[in-house]
């Protein structure tokens, strides 16, 4: 671990300003995800703006739906009665993912912005495209088995492994920032990841310094709501595949994925396998995802009960 | 004393210590924290440096460059150990690599450097800055095409690679029912809790090590050897270990880096491996490819038997004898076993909780499925036909010294409901789930090793064991206690015992599953040489000198211990040696492991619904501390069967998911109520205690109950381990 200077902010506005003040510098919430970065010298941020006491730790309602902090943890999030009640493939992702431990530290705001598991992104003595741009990817050709088949490029074909995140994918939900100069604004949480392209590095459409300070969730859309996750163990292991399913009111389906692609995974108005899953780019190792994935789909169109 | 004949009565049979479900006595200590383990004693060396070990990023070549002088000036560093200021240090025989490289570096994440520094986050802040140029070379990383390379390895500990008994070939073209089958199973990382740690102190010429080691005499015979020190100036210390199951058989980079560090800076230096480290920098279980055949008559006894395994090793190190457990489970006339090994230039593979049984199981015993199917006979009717009660391929002038494996199938049978298995797979259904129960047969060997212990008895009557035995979680502290309270007439709390020092007798140490029975029996000799010398003391007859309740007796005459061993105390130290007894008979604990998996319909997903063991294992000393290594090793065979693998990147030469987030053992979640029975058995001819080895047994046999319960599940016959969600999808039936 590279040496490090750290601050306290007590304010959303305070953290922005530190963020600008100190180039590179990183926010820390849970720090579950980052101090391992920084113990593998993955990321060595000279300067660490601890964000725990900003006061982002509320659900408040929000119009017809919720407004989360930034800092609320994983645990509380789950635990709510209203995210049980009217959201509950948000809660029921929260729980599949991680262990307790490590949901009672994880936040909202750091789980959204977690980085990849792949194994050679961790591992400083290999290339790696998104930990050094331009070095070539190692897992291309490597163990590939849990990595993306949407949305990878020649560059990276590592994916986004929260749970969390996909059920936000399926339920629309939206992202509040404040940047440096204090401005505020809202981003649709399918605008939030990018794509790798030839930048993997680049993983998020956030301005250097801007915070995230809350999620909301819109109104309540009802209807069945399922969260699979398929894994080699039964807890306690990032999906291979997982799926958020909401099958509205209205009988019509909306589906949004994890373990197959850089980002929460959803193809808007799709109804099916096969327009969820058009361009996949499979290997011999992870072309399983893609049978998965097709059977979650077609199971949850036949209305069979999963798990 | 010479055990060379089957035991008479002792005070064992007493059973008033012995064969009770005691507390681990050292259970306290370690669940409040106040057992200190290697890292931890800082009151021995509260002065220690940090020392963060720096491996080698490339598999195989050379390095061109090292250069420290970054690392040497950040801040707190105190030194940095690297080839070329360790001095002279030799490979020990026990090692298939040096524990330092350089130049020539033999695997990745060999050790190339130990940066000390005042704190841990120094130290591990300048590894970083230690710039070492390497000149690569390719090297071999793929069992399967070096498959054609392998050779017969070189005879080692453990004799001859192959044996051969009738004319298997013949035997087998012959039969009409045949299986030809394949299987592979993958390299595992041992996962102990407790990562390699050492501190290391010198005293002048006298290198002091607390270490976390399960055989302290080795340690100090491969430290020697090593660091070309005599070994009478090297005291190992290792009373507390975070489990072993055979990552700490032999001394590591830890102790050796911690030793030279230590020497550099001239200040005792602690060293821990990171988990990272712990599977390419030390040893793991080896992957294998085996193929069994296996020919039958139409009722089911078996003719030919053939289990060839091919393994690859670091400069052909050692195989994995896939093959031992075919060697005796079974009759048959005609026997084949072979083992070839192939050079890989991967780390060290090496001995991992029953090496050889563990992954032979795996094929054997579905290979036992796939006949008993073919013969349209019940698994566990097959297994009984096909018993033996001696040697097979040595024939009936070497028996089993005790066998009592159709007792484990049949109460095993009884007790889960065997008879209720539907034998045409796929039949069964629980909502989305496939369900299916598998059986396997369990055997581990039950080698017997020299082990010496000290006893005394003190002038309140508190007696006192010392050996260089180890406790790796095992509950060596408690049996030992056990076995000397039952000897000299004590309450178990009257018994301290004190191990893992290299100044006490030298025992058997732990493993190999022989470590509870063979310095159990040290524990006893010296006792038996302690009542003598009581006896002698007091002018009694030993013969009919009894003790019991804190005396001893004899002829209507009765003394307190405390006055028997006078106001300086009594002490007595023996060995136990074995003799013959392994090649009289052959030794063995049995096992039978019935599971019941559930098998997701979409997904693929294996999960495990009841399982239950039943087993024996002679003398059962504690059952508790018996049950739990059962249980330990049955969960780790469940990993092996569904979700352990250390993945070989083959292009680079080393094992790509070196962490417990991506290297899966099993969770609690994966493991449902363990159902452990334990039938009584007394076996008088594996030693004075008529016990035999437990804590490997578990792990035998219980993967391939497993596979055989997803074959009869889904109908999918699953040959290359684990059995991942992606094995099974593309065979399921569409949704
Ligand atoms: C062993 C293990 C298993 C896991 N298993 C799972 C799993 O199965 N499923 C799953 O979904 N997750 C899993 N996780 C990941 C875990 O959910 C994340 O580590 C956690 O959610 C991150 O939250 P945090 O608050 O600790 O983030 P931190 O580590 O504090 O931060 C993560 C990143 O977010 C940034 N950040 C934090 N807060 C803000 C903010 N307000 N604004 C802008 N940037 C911010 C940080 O700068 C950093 O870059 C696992 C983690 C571990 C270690
Ligand atoms: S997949 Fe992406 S994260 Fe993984 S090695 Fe390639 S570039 Fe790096």
């Amino acid at each position: 671990m590279q040496p490090f200077t750290y601050q306290r902010a007590q304010t959303p506005q305070e953290a922005a300003q530190a963020a600008q003040k100190h180039p590179h510098a990183r926010f820390i919430a849970g720090g579950t995800n980052l101090l391992d970065l920084m113990k593998h010298q993955v990321e060595t941020p000279p300067h660490l703006i601890d964000v725990n006491h900003i006061g982002l730790d509320k659900i408040t309602s929000a119009g017809d739906g919720l407004r989360i902090g930034a800092l609320v943890r994983n645990t509380d999030l789950a635990a709510d009665v209203r995210i049980r009640r009217d959201y509950p493939v948000l809660s029921r992702a929260l729980l599949a993912g991680a262990s307790a431990q490590l949901r009672n530290k994880a936040t909202t705001a750091g789980n959204l912005l977690q980085r990849t598991r792949c194994p050679y992104f961790y591992d400083t003595s290999k290339p790696c495209n998104k930990r050094k741009p331009g070095s070539g990817c190692s897992a291309i050709g490597g163990y590939e088995r849990n990595l993306g088949i949407l949305g990878v490029s020649d560059a990276c074909i590592a994916t986004h492994p929260s749970d969390m995140a996909v059920a936000m994918r399926v339920l629309d939900a939206q992202v509040e920032t404040i940047s440096p100069d204090g401005s505020q604004r809202t981003i649709p949480i399918a605008d939030l990841h990018r794509l790798p392209g030839h930048t993997p590095h680049l993983e998020t459409n956030l301005k250097p310094g801007e915070l995230i300070t809350h999620v909301t969730l819109p109104k309540p859309v009802g209807g069945r709501q399922t969260y699979i996750k398929v894994r080699d163990r039964a807890s306690y292991a990032f999906a291979a595949v997982s799926m958020a399913a909401v099958q509205l009111p209205d009988g019509r389906f909306q589906f949004a994925f994890g373990g197959l692609a850089p980002k929460p995974w959803r193809v808007e108005g799709a109804q099916n396998a096969e327009q969820i899953l058009a361009g996949a780019r499979t290997t011999p190792q992870n072309a399983f995802k893609k049978t998965l994935a097709s059977r979650l789909i077609t199971s949850a169109l036949q209305g069979v009960k999963l798990p | 004393m010479k055990f060379t004949a089957p035991a008479g009565p002792n005070p064992i049979d007493q059973g008033k210590v012995i064969g009770h479900p005691h507390d681990r006595i050292d259970g306290r200590a370690k669940v409040t924290g106040t057992a200190a383990y290697a890292y931890e004693r800082n009151q021995l060396a509260p002065n220690a440096a940090y020392g963060v070990m720096v491996g080698s990023t490339i598999a195989t070549g050379k390095i061109t460059r090292i250069d420290t002088s970054r690392a040497e000036a950040a801040p707190g560093v105190l030194g940095v150990v690297t080839y070329k200021n360790a001095g002279k240090l030799r490979k020990a025989r026990s090692h298939a690599a040096r524990l330092l490289a350089g130049p020539q570096v033999e695997h990745f994440d060999q050790s190339v450097a130990l940066v000390v520094a005042e704190t841990f986050e120094q130290a591990r802040h300048a590894a970083k800055l230690v710039r070492v140029d390497y000149a690569p070379v390719q090297g071999r990383y793929d069992l399967a095409a070096e498959k054609a390379n392998a050779k017969v390895p070189k005879a080692g500990q453990f004799g001859p690679s192959d044996s051969q008994t009738g004319d298997f070939e013949s035997a087998f073209g012959r039969a009409p029912v045949t299986v030809d089958s394949t299987f592979t199973t993958p390299d595992q990382s041992h996962m102990m809790m407790e990562p390699h740690a050492s501190i290391a102190a010198w005293h002048g010429d006298q290198l002091l090590l607390w270490t976390s080691n399960q055989m302290i005499a080795w340690a100090v015979h491969d430290t020697s050897e090593i660091l070309g020190i005599r070994p009478e100036k090297i005291h190992v210390s290792s009373p507390f270990i975070g489990g072993g199951f055979g990552g700490k058989l032999w001394v590591r980079s830890d102790a050796i880096l911690a030793a030279l560090g230590a020497r550099l800076i001239k200040r005792p230096v602690k060293v821990a491996l990171t988990r990272a480290q712990v599977p390419n920098n030390t040893t793991h279980r080896p992957a294998t490819i085996q193929r069994v055949r296996l020919g039958a008559d139409p009722d089911g006894k078996l003719q030919a038997i053939a289990h060839e395994s091919w393994s690859g090793n670091l400069n052909s190190f050692r195989e994995e004898r896939a093959g031992s457990q075919t060697r005796l489970l079974y009759a048959g006339a005609n026997r084949l076993v072979t083992h070839r090994l192939a050079d890989l230039d991967l780390p060290e593979g090496n001995a991992m909780r029953a090496p050889g049984e563990a992954v032979g199981h795996l094929s054997l015993e579905v290979a036992m499925d796939e006949l008993a199917e073919k013969l349209n006979l019940d698994p566990v009717q097959l297994r009984v036909l096909n018993d033996v009660q001696y040697d097979p391929e040595k024939g009936p002038e070497r028996p089993f010294s005790s066998r009592k494996l159709v007792e484990c199938l049949q109460e095993g049978a009884r007790r889960f409901g065997w008879s209720k298995r539907n034998p045409k797979p796929a039949q069964i259904r629980d909502g989305n789930w496939l369900i299916g129960l598998g059986v396997s047969s369990a055997l581990r060997n039950n080698p017997t090793k020299e082990s010496e212990a000290r006893v005394r008895v003190d002038k309140h009557g508190k007696i006192t064991v010392e050996s260089d035995m180890t406790d790796i979680g095992t509950g060596s502290y408690t049996i030992l206690a056990q076995t000397a309270a039952e000897m000299m007439g004590v309450p178990l709390h009257h018994v301290t015992v004190k191990l893992a020092e290299s100044h006490y007798p030298v025992s058997c140490g732990s493993g190999g599953q022989f470590g509870g029975n063979s310095s159990a029996s040290s524990v006893y000799a010296a006792c038996v040489r302690l009542r003598q010398a009581l006896a002698h003391k007091a002018g009694w007859d030993i013969e009919a000198t009894t003790f019991e309740d804190g005396k001893m007796s004899c002829a209507g005459q009765s003394m307190p211990l405390a006055q028997a061993a006078g106001p300086k105390g009594l002490s007595a130290q023996d060995k136990i040696e074995f003799g013959d007894t392994q090649k009289k008979w052959a030794q063995s604990s049995f096992g039978a492991h019935f599971v019941e998996v559930g098998v997701h319909r979409v997904t693929g997903e294996t999960r495990i619904r009841r399982l239950l063991g039943v087993f024996t294992a002679g003398r059962i000393l504690n059952p508790k501390t018996a049950r739990s290594q059962l249980i330990g090793a049955m969960a780790k065979g469940i990993g092996a069967a569904l979700c352990e693998e250390l993945v070989v990147d083959k292009r680079h030469g080393y094992f790509v998911n070196h962490d417990l987030a991506e290297y899966h053992v099993p969770v609690h979640a994966d493991i449902p109520h363990t159902e452990v029975v334990i039938l009584e058995e007394i076996d008088d001819k594996s030693s004075p205690m008529k016990a035999k080895g437990v804590g490997e047994l578990g792990i035998c046999g219980i993967g391939a109950a497993v596979a055989n319960a997803i074959y009869n599940a889904t109908g999918i016959r699953l040959r290359d381990y684990p059995f991942t969600p992606d094995k099974l999808l593309d065979h399921l039936p569409p949704v």
